[in-house]
């Protein structure tokens, strides 16, 4: 039965390996690619509930003992973002259906759909440090398939970049992987965990890589001085791409920097964790502005992306269980949000032919549904109390008090605000105001667009509601992480 | 030894990272090789380079030079290899659409500015 563990990353490879060898039968790829993810949701759901009843779940590959052989672990925070994974990739898939043109689906958008959903989930999964990297590049070269799939000007261009910047990144990491292998000498990372605790000396290499590791995650989860290459690389795709990515790419940067900076690199936080939480402070101030700042409505939301980077990892550093459990909260309530705001987005796009907030306005008139979805989600987003950003929010701030962070709380709050106005913004320019277009000559329709939206409207709506259902399972998920012996405990089994 | 190797992964690192500065798109793929070249040679300096037998159990030797690294690289080098010819071919497509391999001409984000 543990060999449960390892369905989440098989079900989307599988089916990816398939996909690829009918590329022409659009239907048939619809089908099996939809099937696939229906039974993703349903597996990782089922799951939750059982690392929820029976403890971390732990998958021995090979049937090799832990430190010897790759270990996938399914610990609670782990489960959680790969159910929350699977909820995303499904509204997302549902909204490439209508949104994808033709030519695009001929050309294996599925099978890199869901080979992205592989290195996301693996990722997540994995107890490994250089198992972790393998994921990250099935994500990445995933990622770089799609982002310039279809090969539009803009696309070629943002995508150099893109991959330019994940390539370096990429490189850092294997030279990070290589420095801890020769001060621990072993890459699982329950056993780093142990072997770097009982390094008698504390070393101060330790916090060298440490940092090295937060510049390699923070390059793939745009923290502040390394976020340059996000707003033009995300603003260049189809809609449904920039949602899967704003989605889930850059949280699981942060996931890695979560796991590594609570499980492995525990015994200096001092330093470490003082540099993080500057860095996560100086993100939301920088992403905000950025936000602020433009009139384009894909760069707008781009730019959140980041500022909620800053939220979460602010919720790391703290290191407070009030701050681990908000960050957790608040990173759920990220993926849904940012992925319904980039598919309303991108109806809304469709709708106004423009991207550009000047030659938009009065959309309400004809399209009163989205706007009024539009409007909640800006409100889940900024953590208005019955929708889901309120919870993580309000204990992320209890967290930062809790530790004393009292500048970098105040600094939150006004990027909340500031937050609320660069969306509030989109709202009133473009479906209030001067009607720009009339209804004949409107670009397209919504057919289709809203359905997957609305699901995660009403997911984002179910986290706020049942936060108190919610609230077991991430208490147990910031236990693990606060106390990273039952981790290794559960690894090890000693 | 490893005081050697180090200091060859630091000038592969050196010049790649030149390579990478520079604004011609060639230049900029040849020096992503040479950083990762930097990195693997790292990887294998970083677990040791003390004299052994290669990991061949036949070989039936008292010691051996560890495998597990050398396992790493050589997963690392095929992921290189597989995103290095697909830089390439995105460099040469962006090139033929664009018009241009020189960076600084690649400026701009969207038709506003």
């Amino acid at each position: 039965m543990t060999n449960f563990v390892i369905l989440p990353i098989l079900i989307p490879l599988l089916t990816g390996i398939i996909l690829l060898f009918f590329p022409k039968k659009v239907t048939f790829q619809k089908v099996l690619s939809f099937i696939a993810s229906v039974l993703l949701v349903i597996v990782s759901v089922m799951l939750v509930f059982q690392v929820h009843n029976n403890g971390i779940q732990t998958l021995e590959l090979g049937g090799w003992q832990p430190p010897f052989g790759i270990v996938l672990v399914a610990d609670m925070l782990a489960i959680l973002l790969v159910s929350t994974t699977s909820i995303v990739s499904l509204a997302v898939l549902l909204y490439s259906f209508y949104s994808i043109d033709a030519e695009r689906e001929k050309y294996y958008y599925y099978p890199f759909f869901q080979f992205l959903i592989t290195g996301v989930v693996g990722a997540f999964l994995t107890g490994d440090i250089f198992n972790l990297f393998v994921f990250f590049e099935v994500m990445l070269i995933a990622s770089y398939i799609l982002i310039v799939h279809g090969g539009t000007k803009v696309q070629l261009r943002e995508s150099f970049k893109y991959v330019l910047v994940n390539v370096i990144s990429s490189a850092l990491f294997v030279a990070g992987v290589a420095y801890l292998y020769a001060v621990a000498g072993t890459l699982n990372m329950a056993h780093l965990s142990e072997r770097i605790g009982s390094l008698e000396t504390q070393a101060p290499i330790l916090t060298v890589i440490a940092v090295l590791f937060l510049i390699v995650f923070g390059l793939k989860g745009a923290l502040f001085p390394l976020y340059f290459w996000l707003p033009a690389s995300y603003a260049a795709p189809p809609s449904a791409i920039a949602a899967i990515f704003g989605a889930l790419l850059t949280k699981v940067g942060i996931y890695s920097i979560f796991r590594t900076y609570s499980v492995v690199f525990v015994h200096d936080t001092g330093y470490t964790h003082q540099i993080l939480a500057v860095l996560a402070a100086l993100t939301m101030i920088f992403g905000v502005v950025g936000a602020v700042a433009h009139q384009d409505v894909k760069k707008i939301l781009v730019y959140n992306v980041i500022v909620a980077v800053g939220f979460v990892l602010f919720g790391v550093s703290t290191l407070t269980e009030e701050g681990f459990m908000g960050a957790i909260f608040y990173l759920m309530h990220d993926m849904v949000i940012k992925g319904a705001l980039f598919l309303l987005i991108g109806a809304m796009v469709v709708v106004a032919g423009t991207s550009h907030l000047k030659d938009m306005g009065g959309l309400i008139k004809h399209h009163a549904q989205l706007g009024w979805m539009f409007f909640t989600a800006v409100m889940a987003l900024v953590g208005i109390p019955p929708l889901s950003g309120f919870i993580g929010k309000l204990l992320l701030v209890q967290g930062g008090v809790s530790a004393g962070q009292y500048w970098i709380v105040a600094a939150m709050m006004v990027s909340s605000l500031l937050v609320l106005y660069s969306m509030i913004r989109i709202f009133l320019n473009g479906f209030y105001g001067k009607i720009q277009l009339e209804h004949a000559n409107q670009y397209g329709s919504t057919k289709g667009l809203l359905l997957p939206s609305a699901i995660l409207i009403a997911v984002s709506a179910g986290i706020g509601l049942g936060a108190e259902m919610l609230y077991p399972f991430v208490a147990t998920a910031a236990e693990t992480l606060l106390h990273p012996e039952i981790y290794i405990d559960a690894v090890l089994k000693e | 030894m490893e005081i050697l190797m180090s200091i060859l992964a630091g000038v592969l690192f050196m010049a790649g990272t030149y390579m990478v500065l520079s604004r011609s798109f060639i230049r900029i793929i040849i020096g992503t090789s040479i950083i990762s070249h930097g990195a693997h040679v790292l990887l294998l300096t970083m677990a040791g380079l003390k004299t052994g037998a290669p990991p061949l159990l036949g070989l039936e030797a008292g010691t051996y030079s560890d495998p597990l690294p050398q396992a790493l690289i050589l997963t690392a080098i095929v992921i290189s290899f597989g995103v290095t010819s697909f830089f390439m071919v995105l460099g040469y497509r962006a090139y033929k659409e664009t018009g241009t391999d020189d960076t600084d001409r690649l400026r701009g984000t969207d038709s506003y500015d």
